[in-house]
């Protein structure tokens, strides 16, 4: 790659814990007139980029309670696609983020675990509708952290929009499936409902940065949940473009909340935290000792622990209802006939 | 405690003899309170903002939140307070977190008057014997009654068995610049913590409302006016108007109490009420102490939080403290 060279250039001048998309577009903008072609962070070919012009950066941020705020230790770390170079500074996460989005997430459980089914149905969908338009970027978000040619990270978001139509359309059919009427030798009606466990704390996959992700989160909080959300650490961008579609589509704040940084850092506080009730391991897959770490951390008040897989999932496989399932309590009712 | 020092020799509380000539008449009175400084209130402000920065922990931070939990006065003043309800606060306040045996016990629980016997039973009966039981009477919250009946309700909750009564005074009068009148009335409320059959009056807190009283420079001369009176502590607010209490509000009469002794000798406390919410918040509030009236005044004898929420949230902090995990509203109890 021709660019290479003034990629490189950018990434070592800028500065070490800013982050800024001004300092790092003043820096690239010095080094040559074409750089600001080089220096996007998605390395999608820029349109309009006229010689001379000012790069316009992005600076990614957190998303927490439905704003998107920096990170409260105001650490950054870099994100490189596959072959090492610079792409974007994402924020790094410390445990007093998690602390703050755990709050934020427990604020939200009411109004969402509330709403009605169809709802947030609704409102799912209107998220798939989002990311379709927004597909191009996700596209060279995902080609660039994962190393795929641009039809794989096409059909890899493609995939991932369908995943979480999928979901979406589960939200008013888990109950019919999970629930139902018992039988019961006594003059009762005996009702079963699936009802959300409450604040899921996900670790996403660490391989697969958007269906993967998609894959995790969307039944999670289909069910009414609400979800905190540490994103693959190597490839963090997918996760961090998604939280701006969040934002726009009529998701609640605090209802997902995405907390970009070192899995282990972040992951071993909401493990410990006492106000989340449950948690995916997804992004331990692979690393046996981290799982088994914060399995234990979440045995103190008894979290709900979905396992990864073994052997790694297949993403791009039919999921069925597992993932909705595992994050759902059945509260059962006996209402008397009235003979 | 100020008991000592503040006592009543006659039926009015006699001011500090420093300041005997300026309680003389009601123009003196109103001389003397006119003439204190005017409050830079910017400067407060930006003093009070300041404080507020200083970051306190691991160790301090202990010390702070154990002290914080000590000076609370764990207050329900609702109108469908239940004996039940009054019941289970006290227990909250004798033993806050069953969890943990260390934690200390609050320093009062403050309640309406005709809930002062129930509260002081509860107490007795729950291990929170040391625990005071502090009512607040005068037509609290709003202070708009005839001082017979004002007079009245203070000595019932008194006969009650209240330790502490929380007194508003009048802001009508205050703010209409009826010096003397605010200051009888004071000194007659005083006068009603006496207890018939002899033992310790009750302490007098009096309640400005700062809200009510809209200026710094009002604050400062309510402060002076009620610590002439015989006030045992000066309270910022009921936690009924819109604007409870603030730091720098607090600021200001930590100032006040802080001159006051200098100048007779005579320590005063001090209470905000009202809007104290988080831990980080009850921090703010000791830093200001220590910093504007001195350690003296770090002792749940001089410096009191009137609070309900306040209690969960250092709950919580220090639990994180003590464990190294966040903590939830499900350890905690529901109030």
């Amino acid at each position: 790659m021709s660019d290479e060279p003034k990629r490189k250039t950018a990434k070592a001048a800028k500065p070490a814990k800013s982050g800024t998309s001004a300092t790092s577009g003043k820096t690239a903008t010095s080094q040559s007139p074409k750089s600001p072609a080089t220096a996007r962070t998605s390395g999608r070919t820029p349109v309009g980029a006229a010689r001379g012009r000012v790069d316009v950066l992005k600076t990614y941020k957190l998303f927490i309670g439905g704003k998107f705020p920096r990170s409260e230790s105001g650490r950054v770390y870099e994100v490189t696609d596959s072959e090492g170079n610079w792409l974007a500074n994402a924020p790094l996460s410390s445990r007093k983020d998690a602390r703050d989005a755990v709050a934020a997430a427990r604020k939200a459980f009411g109004g969402w675990s509330g709403a009605t089914a169809y709802n947030r149905g609704q409102i799912l969908y209107r998220v798939a509708e989002m990311l379709e338009g927004r597909r191009e970027q996700f596209t060279a978000e995902v080609a660039a952290g994962e190393g795929l040619s641009k039809a794989a990270a096409s059909a890899q978001v493609d995939a991932a929009i369908d995943r979480w139509v999928w979901y979406a359309g589960w939200s008013d059919k888990i109950a019919q499936v999970a629930g139902g009427a018992n039988p019961v030798a006594g003059p009762f009606f005996n009702l079963s409902t699936p009802e959300p466990t409450g604040v899921v704390a996900v670790l996403a996959p660490q391989d697969s940065s958007f269906l993967g992700l998609a894959s995790v989160l969307a039944p999670v909080v289909v069910t009414g949940n609400t979800a905190l959300v540490v994103p693959s650490e190597r490839a963090p961008l997918p996760a961090l473009s998604l939280s701006e579609v969040l934002a726009t589509s009529d998701v609640p704040g605090g209802v997902v909340n995405v907390l970009s940084g070192r899995t282990r850092e972040v992951g071993s506080a909401l493990a410990a935290h006492q106000d989340v009730n449950a948690l995916d391991l997804a992004g331990t897959s692979g690393d046996p000792e981290l799982a088994k770490e914060l399995e234990t951390a979440a045995a103190e008040n008894l979290k709900r622990v979905l396992r990864p897989d073994e052997d790694g999932t297949d993403w791009s496989a039919d999921p069925g209802t597992s993932r909705l399932l595992a994050f759902l309590e059945t509260k059962t009712v006996w209402h008397p006939i009235g003979v | 405690m100020s008991s000592a020092s503040t006592a009543p020799a006659s039926t009015a509380a006699a001011p500090a003899s420093a300041l005997a000539d300026v309680t003389a008449s009601d123009a003196s009175l109103r001389r003397y309170l006119h003439g204190l400084p005017g409050v830079d209130a910017v400067g407060l402000e930006a003093r009070a903002a300041t404080l507020a920065t200083r970051s306190i922990k691991t160790t301090a931070k202990a010390y702070a939140l154990d002290l914080a939990i000590s000076m609370i006065d764990l207050t329900t003043l609702e109108g469908a307070d239940t004996p039940g309800k009054v019941r289970s606060l006290c227990a909250k306040g004798a033993n806050p977190d069953p969890s943990d045996r260390t934690t200390p016990q609050v320093a009062a629980i403050c309640v309406y008057s005709d809930m002062a016997a129930t509260a002081k039973q509860a107490l007795a009966a729950g291990g929170g014997e040391r625990i005071k039981v502090a009512s607040v009477a005068t037509a609290f919250p709003s202070g708009r009654a005839a001082l017979s009946v004002k007079l009245a309700d203070t000595r019932e909750a008194v006969a009650a068995g209240a330790d502490e009564i929380d007194m508003v005074i009048d802001r009508g009068a205050f703010l209409a610049g009826d010096y003397g009148k605010v200051f009888e009335e004071i000194q007659a409320v005083k006068d009603a913590c006496r207890r018939p059959g002899g033992g310790e009056p009750a302490h007098l807190k009096v309640i400005f409302e700062n809200g009510e009283l809209s200026t710094y420079d009002n604050i400062r001369r309510a402060s002076w006016l009620a610590m002439l009176a015989g006030a045992d502590f000066i309270k910022t607010s009921t936690g009924k108007v819109a604007v409870n209490a603030t730091l720098p509000g607090t600021l200001l009469m930590l100032e006040a109490v802080r001159d006051f002794r200098a100048a007779t000798g005579t320590q005063i406390g001090v209470k905000p009420a009202g809007g104290i919410r988080t831990a980080k918040d009850a921090v703010r509030y000791l830093v200001v102490v220590n910093e504007t009236a001195g350690p003296d005044w770090l002792h749940p004898d001089w410096f009191r939080f009137g609070a309900s929420s306040l209690l969960n949230d250092l709950l919580m902090q220090r639990q994180k403290l003590h464990t190294g995990r966040y903590s939830g509203p499900d350890y905690v109890t529901v109030d």
